[in-house]
């Protein structure tokens, strides 16, 4: 392992600064990609915004925001190619709506009519994964089968920081070291697990410098800066399409609100701590340089923002529609062919719906 | 420290008490898990303690419910008494094999040099509208684990007074908490006696059929034989309490009185305590009985989503649909 190697491991790669400039060294990026990704942050940051309110309303049940995450969101669902895979958690409403997935869909399980919500092979999205880090040994078995069925796919694996803890996060990234497993596992190490902070987590230099344990390439970056983060997976997307392995990618962010709506992040962290980040926020850096270098005016501007009210208007209205969640769904998926015993007990609970409704 | 009776409290600050009477009491007591200090919990069940003890007796862990059940089984190795917190029911499975293959075995494998005084608490069961993964009824996976004691209390004074055995109790104690009571209030007198571990107490008499509960079902329990008086039924409802060791004597003494029984439980049915409850009463009871033993339980599913729970816990209609059908002379 080289220096340079334990340098992208820790110090966090960026391209965009806090106020908007290219950090010195680096080229101009792609104006066009640029002002895409950021209609995909206003999309983002918007979803949330949404979800939020449907949660006041008692429409969903619980909302796991990813405010302040939106260009991790972003970045992580357009590296991937049609074929690829996506293993979210439960904070990736917004990656998983970036990767074209009806946000409406994907909210199913939140407004609880259903555990997934959409259709996994489908889209190659799994199922969001509430038990922490479960999902990344699965995001290995995919990859590895891809490479033994000879195809290039490439599979995205997220998780947050403090699911790092969890045994099956290293069992993960050695299987895939292991056996060279197409998989890019990005961390967003948003400095949180409910209350628990990072430095509960870990003492390792870095997330990312875990990697180097397992013999894969780890690297850190600045994860509110939309243009390096599609770099660095893009390449790690690259390496893995090229059958040279996987790698870990950790983004420095940070988690604005709270857990969820049911948490009150006031009883562990000072309102000093969340003012340090909001200017850090990965939109305002965007739409500053875009707007610097004529790429954004106001026209523009209002554009996206009357696309993103509309991508809201249909989310509350798919939300609100009154879906009638099927008694009988409780059955019909538990095995492939129901066993005796479930079609005994489908057909008592239907009787006594008969019941109630005569 | 508590010492006066304490007119009404909520299960969770019930638990919290008799955390804190037990830190207080025995230095050997730490109190760990996820976001058990800082936080409090996310149910607020350990508030305050890290505060009042510090660090060393109240600690976050990192994220890994392996790592702190295995964690306890040294601590207790070396002389502590470990109280941990699984964060919910199906956030304990990491936690899994050091449960089966370490908390519960170690005691007879070294002949009881090694006992483990661990108690790991977990709010479990569901009715809170959760998400999946938040409401498992996990208590058939320990039950049947050979050298767990299992404990599965109802109400806010036993949440109390078993938590302080289970902590006092020198082998591993799985101890269950309905997370839907969690914010109920109800007198907890924390002066009382301490309740044994492995007696069943019967809640409410009655002479016509018995309903055996244990945990978030016991209020169900009584809510259908209050529902059933009207109707003419004198139901009687046994809350076991704990599930291991199992109390044979008292269930089995109303069930002969009675005649009749019938078990509720929201776990899936199959190969549940449910059934083990049903057997057991069978197999002792047979000679009084009028009808066979039934069971009211969750159905053999996965625990569903949110919009569809109701149709999936037992309620007090389908408890009194089966109390019907148990052979009544007077049966039209
Ligand atoms: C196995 C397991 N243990 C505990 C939990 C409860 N839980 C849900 S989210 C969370 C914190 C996760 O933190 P992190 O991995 O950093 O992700 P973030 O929520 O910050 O995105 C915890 C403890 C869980 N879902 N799964
Ligand atoms: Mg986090």
């Amino acid at each position: 392992m080289s220096a340079g190697q334990l340098k992208a491991a820790i110090t966090p790669a960026r391209w965009l600064d806090e106020s908007g400039r290219l950090v010195r060294g680096t080229p101009a990026p792609d104006a066009e990609a640029l002002l895409e990704g950021y209609r995909r942050l206003v999309f983002a940051r918007r979803l949330n915004e949404q979800c939020g309110a449907l949660v006041r309303q008692g429409r969903l049940a619980v909302y796991p925001s990813s405010r302040g995450q939106e260009a991790c969101q972003v970045a992580c669902a357009s590296v991937l190619a049609d074929g690829d895979w996506l293993f979210p958690t439960y904070r990736d409403t917004a990656a998983i709506a970036a990767r074209g997935v009806d946000p409406v869909e994907v909210l199913t399980l939140l407004r609880g009519d259903w555990h997934c919500g959409y259709d996994p092979v489908r889209h190659k999205v799994a199922p969001q994964a509430t038990p922490l880090a479960t999902q990344l040994p699965h995001a290995v078995g995919v990859g590895h089968a891809a490479r033994l069925k000879g195809e290039d796919t490439v599979v995205m694996a997220l998780c947050g920081d403090g699911a790092t803890s969890e045994g099956d996060f290293h069992e993960a990234c050695n299987f895939a070291a292991v056996f060279r497993a197409p998989v890019v596992f990005f961390v967003q190490n948003n400095k949180y697990a409910i209350s628990v902070p990072l430095a509960r987590q870990s003492v390792a230099p870095s997330l990312a410098a875990k990697a180097i344990g397992y013999g894969m390439p780890g690297v850190r970056v600045d994860g509110n800066d939309l243009p390096a983060l599609e770099k660095v997976l893009g390449e790690a997307v690259a390496r893995a399409r090229a059958g040279e392995g996987p790698t870990l990618v950790e983004a420095d962010t940070y988690r604005i609100e709270s857990h969820t709506n049911a948490d009150d992040a006031s009883r562990y962290r000072t309102e000093d701590e969340v003012a340090d980040w909001l200017p850090r926020d990965p939109l305002l850096r965007v739409r500053t340089y875009l707007t610097g270098i004529g790429a954004l005016d106001d026209d523009r501007e209002r554009e996206i923002a009357a696309a993103a009210e509309a991508m809201a208007a249909a989310v509350r209205t798919g939300v609100n529609a009154e879906a009638t969640a099927d008694p009988e769904e409780l059955f019909a998926h538990v095995y492939a062919t129901p066993t005796p015993q479930l079609a005994g007990q489908r057909a008592a609970l239907r009787a006594e719906l008969d019941f109630e409704e005569a | 420290m508590s010492s006066a009776t304490t007119p009404k409290m909520t299960m969770a600050q019930a638990i919290n008490t008799a955390l804190r009477d037990a830190i207080a009491e025995d230095d050997s007591v730490v109190v760990f898990g996820e976001d058990v200090a800082q936080l409090g919990g996310v149910f607020r069940v350990t508030d305050g303690l890290h505060r009042d003890f510090g660090e060393n007796r109240v600690f976050d862990t990192p994220l890994a419910e392996s790592g702190i059940v295995g964690m306890a089984v040294g601590m207790a190795m070396n002389g502590m008494r470990p109280v941990v917190e699984m964060q919910f029911d199906a956030f304990a499975y990491p936690a899994f094999e050091q449960i089966v293959s370490h908390v519960a075995k170690m005691g007879n494998r070294t002949r009881g040099k090694v006992r483990l005084p661990i108690v790991i608490r977990v709010p479990y069961a569901g009715g809170i509208g959760g998400v999946e993964h938040h409401c498992d009824s996990s208590e058939a996976y320990y039950a049947h684990t050979p050298g767990l004691t299992v404990v599965a209390p109802a109400t806010n004074a036993d949440a109390y007074g078993l938590l302080r055995a289970a902590i006092a109790s020198p082998d591993p104690v799985i101890f269950l908490e309905p997370k839907k009571h969690y914010f109920s209030k109800e007198e907890v007198d924390v002066s009382a006696a301490v309740p044994p571990i492995g007696r069943a107490v019967v809640r409410r008499p009655g002479k016509d059929a018995t309903l055996i509960a244990y945990g978030p079902s016991v209020p169900v329990a009584l809510a259908a034989a209050a529902q059933a008086a009207t109707e003419g039924r004198d139901l009687g409802v046994v809350d076991l309490r704990s599930i291991v060791p199992f109390d044979d004597e008292t269930v089995c003494a109303e069930v002969r009185r009675t005649g009749r029984a019938v078990v509720v439980a929201e776990a899936p049915g199959f190969a549940s305590v449910a059934s083990e409850i049903a057997a057991r009463v069978g197999e002792r009871c047979f000679h009084h009985l009028e009808a066979p033993v039934r069971r009211v339980t969750g159905f053999d599913v996965p625990y569903p989503p949110p919009k569809l729970e109701h149709h999936f816990l037992p309620g007090v209609d389908r408890i009194l649909d089966v109390v019907d059908t148990l052979q009544w002379e007077d049966a039209a």
